[in-house]
């Protein structure tokens, strides 16, 4: 013990090591009334290592070439040891990446956590939230089966729209005039260095910015407003041990989501891993329907929405752009003179509502083939969508909000 | 919370009647098939080293991945072609090109054929030839119109003729009626279909043998463990207020 001490006090003097602890773990006051809600934070950053752990033994059996790529994916599942437990660790943690962050960004929403002073940590972690997309996007293209290639296809015809430098964009993205096995070795490149060191960069100043404002909270209210003698927040708790112990809760009940699709239904139902995509890819056969993953449906949705305007799709592509940063604005669009749905008035919460009804209307939709109806019922929904932030200015300003209470409201 | 659990009731609403909508595809029949029936699974693995890879692959399945649902070395030894070892793969007897120009198409390569069709799909296209004599090769399919492949399980099934059946307000029902028997009477070949799609669903995807077994014991183990986490949690918390 004595020796321990000793190391790290030569430690200390020669870096911030308890400073850093203090900082942003034992002396890092969190609200003591955190929810349901407030897990999906610590459960992303535990999706990114997952991944990220995952994705490094991948890597070492996987071969990023057009001709062998299905073969190698398949070899994994096979003859590599545990192999299939890998690869289904990555494919259901990128659905799972997916559900834990729309989680993380609707409790951000409808608790007011981008509200000032917490824009610039809003804004980063729609910076995230993009860079995932990418992330898997480029992700879902290497094991070069037909939903693989197809989907890729559809994605990078989009740049093609822009008018005036569309061609020459959608060229320079595959690095080729189709999708081939140039992209896909560089979408390996950018899937597994690029996008992923991005990603660990802009998580840990998303951390930073964090822990700089101190968390929101499900009242919406300062906690640093109420402090005691030494300065410690009146309704704050050590991050550690309380928080810890508690998130540790919720990560053993995420386990056991994730490994029971892990083990029981890698595929779910056709929407983690598509049916399709154990055809090996086949430039020259297009599927009779192509869907994106279930994470990027709602935009698709939009897409197919938007007619096109002047012989061209690139309407769509704007509203599709738009929807997906759309929350960036949230900041500057809510007037309401409170942040958390609690003391909101009707009004927001029936905008709310509806929000949350159009974008998993607009999931479904983007599933579902093309058909009248769905085109309508998908345009109904993508103004509801595009309503729901355009108007927040006014409603937010006109609801009746209810007095926030000055401390925590906590049992 | 009010509104949070409105919020709920309309997500399960909405789940629920997505999923009402999706299952409004061509009707199949279920495939009578278990992975957990070995007898079954080493049935099928014979019938399809005798009858599918003269001209379809299996590039990705091992013969001594056989050893998964309970055969021996030696069996497994039987099933072997001339100039394969245990730890080949199944190739087909015939090149892609040559069956290309025999039958019009390249037959394609079985390993995960269960994955993109899925069992029911396959035990129903087996059993859905019909004679068409239109067709190059006399036989069509209801499940799969025009297809390239000849109906090589025909001898077993016998020969079947498409009928349709005119009903009451102009609807029409299409059925498969058998008008020469096989060798093999129907309840017979369904079986033995059975027993090839529930190999080609363990030749699809062999680890989900040991996939299950591992689950319940990783499951087991998290449950455990969240008792304990919890308890944790309300030692640690049992002061604040």
């Amino acid at each position: 013990m004595k020796y321990l001490k000793n190391l790290l006090g030569w430690v200390d003097e020669r870096f911030p090591l308890i400073e850093t602890w203090e900082f942003h773990l034992s002396k890092y006051y969190a609200p003591k009334n955190f929810n349901f809600w407030y897990f999906f934070g610590s459960l992303a950053l535990l999706v990114l290592v997952i991944q990220i752990v995952s994705g490094i033994f991948l890597t070492m059996s996987y071969k990023p070439d057009a001709l062998i790529a299905f073969a190698s994916v398949e070899y994994i599942m096979r003859d590599v040891q545990s192999g299939w437990l890998i690869r289904y660790i990555h494919s259901t943690g990128a659905s799972m990446f997916f559900i834990v962050v729309y989680l993380h960004m609707f409790r951000g929403m409808i608790y007011g956590s981008y509200r000032k002073p917490r824009e610039l940590l809003w804004i980063i972690g729609v910076v995230i939230y993009l860079a995932l997309m990418a992330e898997a996007f480029m992700g879902y293209l290497l094991p070069w089966g037909q939903m693989s290639f197809w989907g890729a296809q559809v994605i990078v015809n989009l740049f093609s729209s822009v008018p005036f430098v569309g061609n020459e964009l959608s060229v320079l993205i595959r690095g080729d005039f189709v999708i081939s096995d140039a992209t896909l070795n560089r979408f390996f490149a950018l899937h597994v260095i690029a996008i992923p060191l991005l990603l660990a960069g802009i998580v840990f100043v998303h951390l930073v910015a964090l822990h700089a404002v101190g968390s929101n909270n499900p009242d919406g209210i300062e906690i640093k407003k109420n402090k005691d003698a030494n300065g410690i927040p009146l309704d704050g708790i050590p991050f550690f041990p309380f928080i810890v112990v508690k998130d540790i809760v919720a990560v053993v009940l995420f386990l056991i989501v994730f490994c029971a699709i892990v083990f029981f239904a890698p595929d779910m139902g056709g929407y983690f891993i598509e049916a399709n995509n154990f055809v090996p890819a086949n430039p020259m056969q297009t599927p009779a329907h192509i869907a994106p993953v279930w994470y990027f449906t709602p935009y698709y949705a939009i897409l197919r929405a938007v007619p096109p305007m002047f012989g061209s799709q690139f309407p769509g592509v704007i509203a599709m752009g738009v929807a997906a940063i759309a929350v960036v604005f949230l900041p500057w669009l809510d007037r309401g003179p409170v942040k958390s749905i609690r003391y909101r008035g009707p009004i927001y919460k029936a905008f709310m509502a509806s929000f949350v009804v159009s974008f998993i209307g607009l999931g479904y939709l983007g599933l579902m083939p093309v058909t009248p109806t769905y085109t309508l019922i998908s345009q109904v929904l993508s103004v509801v969508y595009f309503a729901f932030f355009i108007l927040m200015p006014w409603y937010t300003k006109i609801d009746k909000c209810k007095p926030e209470p000055d401390r925590l409201t906590f049992k | 919370m009010k509104l949070i659990k409105k919020l709920w009731v309309l997500v399960l609403f909405s789940t629920v009647s997505a999923m009402a909508f999706a299952s409004s595809e061509a009707h199949l029949d279920k495939a009578p098939a278990s992975l957990s029936d070995q007898a079954s699974l080493q049935r099928g693995a014979k019938f399809f080293v005798v009858n599918c890879i003269a001209c379809h692959s299996a590039a990705y399945m091992r013969y001594n991945r056989l050893a998964d649902i309970g055969m021996t070395e030696a069996e497994i030894k039987t099933l072997l072609p001339e100039g394969s070892k245990l730890g080949s793969t199944m190739k087909a007897a015939m090149d892609s090109e040559s069956a290309k120009m025999a039958f019009g198409a390249a037959p394609p390569d079985l390993s995960v054929i269960a994955r993109s069709r899925g069992n029911d799909w396959l035990y129903t296209y087996l059993r859905s030839f019909y004679a068409d004599a239109t067709r190059p090769n006399g036989v069509n399919n209801v499940l799969f119109p025009l297809v390239a492949m000849p109906n090589i399980l025909g001898g077993l099934q016998g020969e079947q003729a498409l009928v349709v059946e005119k009903h009451e307000g102009g609807h029409e029902v299409q059925m498969l009626k058998l008008t020469t028997p096989g060798s093999m009477t129907t309840a017979e070949f369904d079986a033995t279909v059975g027993d090839l799609v529930n190999y080609l669903d363990f030749m699809g995807e062999p680890a989900k043998l040991v996939r299950y077994k591992i689950g319940y014991i990783v499951l087991g183990f998290l449950f455990l463990l969240l008792i304990l986490t919890y308890a944790l949690k309300k030692e640690f918390w049992k002061d604040i207020h």
